[in-house]
């Protein structure tokens, strides 16, 4: 059977875990409801994955989230290469020992001894109606954290490379899964393909406004630069891949073109991973900047319930475009 | 004593003796040296606890894995990291088990299976799972052992990883070295029931409790244990009744601990009751006396070798963040 021309996320992720299981036995997947017994995930992401390698290789877990990561942190040591799926980010706050004092920090603590080859999925997205508890982007969290590395897919295809290239980092890894992006299709890649961590791509070429962003939100900045090429303004997408470590080279270089940045993010725009690459680029590029950079990210309160409030939690097309604007027009800021 | 082929022949007393012995000498060093204030650590002393250590690992082989905890000293020399190397991490040499990046509260030794020191309380339960569930999955034969005190046994990750460890069948043993005391506060303080034994029985999970001042006690406990793990028959819970004869950290006040009590521990002292019990089976002093004046020599070059040991260059910041060097 030829493999389908366009795939989704979920499938996407699929192929990233079965090609890095059935290459490496070492490969090994904890989680929540994994098991093909237990349905193959709420989002099916492992679905058949338990009865093609076995219950030992696809642990579906009691619901105890510091003991999958802890298992997962032990297993890693010891030169195993554990995926543990986390079912909703919010519920990484019960493992958050596991994942900032041992996860992140053992490699450097044991003087590089021992190291923690470790992929953490996780999903989450606001849009879904979850309400304040399921909804949260919490990247900023660990990105803060040093010895983790944080990554988030803007498409399916990046989706099965960026997961195939974390499974395989000696390091561990977050992967931040958006809900209400698992439907979205896009060209399926070749069996063993792969993205490169820490590489920024340009997702749109553009030289008046750069948008650096990442994940869902890179949509919306395609969308917005699409529409205000008919105004005539040239944005420039950068679709970061990889959140931590930051990509300095590939974000300097655009900005230094188009002298103009907006950062854009799901997460609340407060004290977010956006404040912290609007700083590096005016650290590093003040001079050269025509404006200074805008954050757009969204509402500084929990995820509300409510679809006429969640809709007005989250950031949205017309944010984007009039930050784009502001950094064109510094008078017309709101 | 019950005959169940587990107790202790003459050889294996003797060397969890010599264990008991490099615990208790390097012990009271760190503490002279810290009283001399010709060293400034932040220390936990293991006093008391020697006995527990020396038995539950000489029950191991060398490969088998160790989780302990930042009291952890006794169990990090019984498993066998050499002196010299563990010298120079607690006092934060380059020449150090972790190159001075871990210090005493985060010590690791893979060659001698010692995996993970946490300073977070209870922390090492759910990573000794994955250690097991590693050895599980590879068929290696290899028991994981994790560490902890009376009050690790309160803190939500004991209970996720008694329950998964029971439900997998690892081969994992939890050894709380119950020491009567969680820093301040009192076992009864703590702990309403009367053991942390009996919560074994809510997993399903086997648990024995026993007399952790005692070598035969423990070590009967600690090997089968063991051999149950290696045969694939799953975890075992094991409380060692212990005494921490010390303050929860060196220098810090423990007048909390009640009078009777530390005279009681004090008349427990398992050190000079295994020497007694040695010389009542007929081992002469002097083989007594020769077992630590080898380790009385092996910790004077021990401490030399760290203080003439250089400090890490700054340059190390960046190095084992990631597993390529990050920008400074």
């Amino acid at each position: 059977m030829n493999a389908p021309a366009k795939i989704n996320f979920i499938q996407g992720l699929h192929q990233a875990l079965d090609e890095a299981m059935g290459a490496d036995e070492n490969v090994i997947a904890l989680g929540e409801d994994i098991g093909d017994e237990q349905g193959g995930g709420i989002f099916k992401i492992t679905k058949g994955l338990s009865a093609k390698y076995g219950r030992n290789r696809v642990r579906s877990t009691p619901i105890s989230e510091q003991a999958i990561i802890g298992a997962a942190v032990g297993a890693a040591i010891t030169g195993m290469r554990p995926v543990a799926e986390i079912m909703l980010m919010n519920f990484v706050t019960v493992a958050m020992d596991q994942i900032v004092n041992h996860a992140a920090k053992l490699r450097f603590m044991s003087g590089g001894q021992t190291n923690v080859p470790l992929v953490i999925r996780t999903t989450t997205g606001a849009g879904v109606g979850f309400g304040g508890q399921h909804s949260d982007m919490l990247e900023a969290w660990f990105a803060h954290v040093p010895g983790l590395k944080v990554i988030m897919a803007s498409n399916p295809a990046d989706a099965k490379g960026l997961l195939a290239s974390a499974i395989e980092d000696d390091d561990p890894v977050i992967l931040i899964e958006n809900i209400m992006a698992y439907g979205q299709t896009g060209p399926a890649p070749e069996a063993g393909y792969r993205v490169p961590l820490g590489k920024a791509a340009v997702a749109r070429e553009g030289s008046d406004v750069t948008i650096v962003t990442y994940g869902r939100a890179v949509l919306d900045a395609l969308a917005v630069a699409e529409v205000m090429a008919a105004d005539g303004v040239s944005v420039e997408v950068i679709d970061l891949r990889t959140i931590a470590p930051f990509d300095e080279a590939t974000v300097f270089a655009s900005v230094a073109k188009t002298r103009r940045a907006v950062v854009l993010h799901e997460a609340v725009k407060a004290y977010g991973t956006g404040a912290e690459m609007s700083s590096r680029i005016h650290e590093e590029l003040f001079d050269t900047l025509k404006a200074p950079v805008v954050r757009v990210g969204s509402s500084y309160s929990p995820v509300p319930f409510s679809p006429v409030l969640e809709k007005a939690w989250i950031y949205n097309q017309d944010q984007i475009k009039a930050a784009v604007g502001a950094t064109i027009d510094r008078k017309a800021r709101g | 004593m019950t005959d169940t082929g587990a107790a202790p022949d003459r050889e294996t007393l003797l060397e969890i003796y010599r264990r008991t012995m490099l615990i208790h000498r390097t012990d009271e060093r760190f503490r002279n040296l810290l009283t001399q204030g010709k060293l400034a650590i932040v220390y936990y002393p293991v006093r008391g606890q020697e006995v527990v250590s020396a038995a539950m690992m000489t029950a191991l082989n060398q490969d088998d894995y160790l989780v302990t905890t930042y009291r952890g000293l006794h169990d990090q020399l019984a498993k066998g990291i050499p002196l010299n190397l563990l010298w120079a991490e607690f006092t934060g040499r380059a020449t150090g088990t972790c190159k001075g990046k871990g210090g005493p509260m985060h010590i690791t030794h893979p060659e001698t299976g010692v995996m993970v020191t946490t300073g977070v309380v209870g922390s090492g339960l759910p990573i000794a799972n994955g250690l097991a569930l590693s050895s599980q999955n590879k068929g290696d034969g290899r028991v994981t052992v994790v560490c902890f005190g009376d009050g690790a046994s309160n803190i939500g990750a004991f209970h996720e990883a008694m329950n998964m460890a029971q439900l997998w069948k690892l081969p994992v043993i939890f050894l709380c070295q119950n020491n009567k005391y969680g820093e301040h506060t009192a076992f009864a303080a703590h702990t309403d029931s009367e053991s942390i034994v009996s919560r074994a029985a809510g997993y399903g999970m086997r648990g024995v409790q026993c007399d952790g001042n005692d070598p035969v006690s423990m070590y009967t406990a600690a090997k089968e244990a063991v051999d149950r793990a290696r045969a694939g028959e799953g975890p075992t819970l094991i409380e060692a009744m212990t005494f921490r004869m010390l303050g929860h950290l060196f220098g810090a006040d423990f007048s909390y601990v009640p009078k009777e009590l530390t005279e009681a521990g004090i008349a427990g002292d398992p050190v000079p009751a295994f020497r007694e019990r040695l010389i009542e089976m007929q081992v002469s002093e002097a083989d007594l006396d020769a077992i630590v004046a080898k380790i009385e020599a092996d910790i004077d070059a021990a401490v030399a070798y760290a203080f003439d040991s250089p400090f890490p260059e700054t340059d190390e910041l960046r190095i084992d963040v990631l597993a390529e060097e990050i920008a400074a």
